[in-house]
């Protein structure tokens, strides 16, 4: 069970606003990604963002290029999870690879707004809002790509179903 | 079944698939640019030595070149030591170009075949008929380790496209008023299939800025019918045997969209999303700083050649910078050949060199708060080219030219 404060943003929001192109040289400090997530057109999210909270979104998010900081800057941001009505399929894929959770939820941006506390259940697929006291189901993540986001993500995946032990 | 069908059956070893049916599809080709040095930090801690084929594996660069940071310059030398170190056969150091015309200019777009990318434009290879997609990092480090991954069998949008041109006008016009009736997110997780009359008279070059930007609606993948401009254009390119998929008579799409070109105009995505798209002439007048030839979307031959031709004999705008980036070097060679360069350095242009140059922001060319650039690349996102401050018009080479010798955005 996933609990934190919503973060609200609307509709396509692309890679290049969650991490700007001037960054694409920092390729392995995972906590230098972090320090530049929403820089250049959002920059008070840093200031007012905070460990564990939940990322709601409206469609399309993280359109644009295949850059993996857009994932990697906000699982190590310390984001929790980022729901959305839709997602576009790279990022979406990156983000499952690096183990940031993400739930389709259409909807969700009627459900909650920024400020509000919210519990998720990936493995059941519901996000329930303190506030308003109501439930939302979003889509199901299949039993495989489930396994995945809670092995931590794609590398420590293969390494299990390699059988590999060795750091 | 439709193309996306066949070859993801073909991957993953069945007679057929179905679509939204989850595939463990083979790869063929496998792509990274400089963030190869992600991969590599990923495939390191999966705990492997070797990679799974180091003759399938594409390591080139070109989003930062020469290195415009010492940072740059280390994960250049990481990954010449790691190409070393691995074998990799099919290794282009900085002199080549962009990879979305380096991998067709050296035989590795085949038709039929699976191609990924760790690049978003990595749809502009299903300009020859392969399904090419773009994946991150990580995932890449997975096929890097095992040569598969998993795909989802995805739906199709068929285009047909029929109708000459008006003069001026082409493939970045068509694609562009395709992205602005369908949107961002009009094609997301949908292979688009490109078919008509138009397309088969189309050159190759054509064909592949349709692809490219087909990722601007959320293409997965995005096919040209491939035909024998394609195949011949491959086997001049590579003795590798391939097979030519084509879809079925009965192939079942999600939708279908008719376009007539023949009242087309000159299209232009205004600031700040692809989708904003409008006809150039609703913004004419608005006064530019900087036009841009160049990118995978329309940095080739014809790109140079039409620009060439609008600015033979003029000067451009004494207010303008004028940046030409030819795709690759063989684009390159072949447009000083033709004199085309020699046009544009005489109109004022500036060459660089063959590469990404400031299209996602990286270098080369950025913009001050204020400033507004028309450019022929595929993103206008806000600060996707310097500050969030700055603007960026995108459009066919034509308009930029032209709109280079007005100082202000102009219809060709």
């Amino acid at each position: 069970m996933i609990r934190g404060t919503v973060y609200a943003f609307g509709d396509d929001i692309n890679t290049d606003v969650i991490y700007p192109g001037k960054y694409l040289s920092i390729t392995t400090d995972r906590e230098e990604m972090a320090r530049h997530c929403f820089e250049a057109v959002y920059p008070e999210f840093r200031e007012q963002a905070q460990k564990g909270d939940i990322i709601i979104a409206g469609k399309n998010f993280g359109c644009g290029s295949s850059r993996e900081q857009a994932a990697t800057c906000l699982k190590y941001f310390g984001i929790a999870a980022v729901i959305a009505e839709s997602f576009a399929r790279i990022f979406y894929r990156n983000a499952i690879n690096v183990g940031l959770p993400v739930l389709v939820t259409p909807g969700i941006t009627h459900f909650a707004r920024h400020g509000d506390k919210l519990q998720v259940d990936l493995q059941r697929g519901t996000i329930s809002n303190e506030r308003t006291k109501k439930k939302i189901k979003g889509a199901l993540l299949p039993p495989f790509i489930l396994e995945i986001i809670t092995d931590g993500g794609l590398i420590p995946h293969l390494r299990k179903k390699l059988g590999i032990n060795r750091s | 079944m439709s193309m996306a069908q066949k070859i993801l059956a073909k991957a993953s070893g069945k007679n057929a698939c179905a679509v939204h049916e989850i595939v463990m599809a083979k790869v063929n080709v496998a792509m990274s640019h400089e963030n190869a040095d992600v991969v590599l930090r990923s495939f390191q801690e999966i705990g492997i030595d070797a990679v799974w084929d180091n003759k399938s594996i594409v390591i080139l660069f070109d989003h930062r070149i020469p290195a415009e940071s010492e940072k740059t310059a280390a994960t250049h030398k990481r990954l010449r030591a790691f190409v070393r170190e691995q074998g990799i056969t099919h290794f282009y150091d900085l002199k080549e170009g962009i990879c979305h015309q380096i991998l067709p200019e050296f035989g590795h777009c085949r038709p039929g075949e699976v191609l990924v990318g760790t690049d978003s434009h990595t749809t502009t290879h299903g300009a020859f008929g392969t399904f090419a997609t773009g994946i991150g990092a990580t995932e890449m480090a997975g096929v890097w380790a095992t040569g598969e991954l998993w795909l989802r069998v995805p739906e199709t949008i068929q285009i047909t496209v029929s109708g000459t041109f008006r003069p001026y006008v082409s493939a970045k016009d068509l694609i562009l008023h395709i992205i602005g009736q369908l949107k961002a997110d009009g094609a997301n997780y949908c292979a688009v299939e490109f078919h008509g009359p138009t397309i088969e008279t189309m050159s190759i070059a054509s064909r592949m800025v349709l692809s490219n930007l087909a990722m601007e609606m959320g293409a997965k993948v995005a096919f040209v019918i491939p035909d024998s401009t394609t195949v011949s254009y491959v086997k001049e390119r590579t003795g590798q045997p391939f097979e030519v998929m084509l879809p079925d008579e009965d192939a079942e799409y999600k939708s279908r969209l008719a376009i007539d070109v023949a009242d087309l105009k000159s299209k232009i995505a205004c600031p700040h999303a692809v989708d904003n798209v409008k006809d150039v002439t609703e913004v004419n007048g608005t006064k530019i700083d900087q036009a841009l030839i160049g990118s995978c979307t329309n940095g080739r031959l014809e790109d140079l050649a039409v620009a060439a031709r609008l600015l033979e004999g003029k000067t451009i705008h004494k207010s303008v910078r004028l940046l030409v980036i030819p795709a690759s070097r063989r684009v390159y060679l072949e447009a000083l050949k033709r004199g085309y360069l020699e046009t544009l350095v005489m109109a004022g242009g500036l060459i660089l060199n063959p590469g990404c140059g400031p299209c996602l922001g990286a270098h080369q060319g950025l913009l001050a708060p204020g400033e507004v650039c028309v450019a022929t690349t595929n993103r206008n996102f806000r600060g996707r080219m310097g500050s969030p401050e700055s603007s960026v018009y995108l459009a066919s080479p034509a308009t930029v030219a032209s709109s280079a010798l007005t100082g202000e955005i102009t219809e060709p």
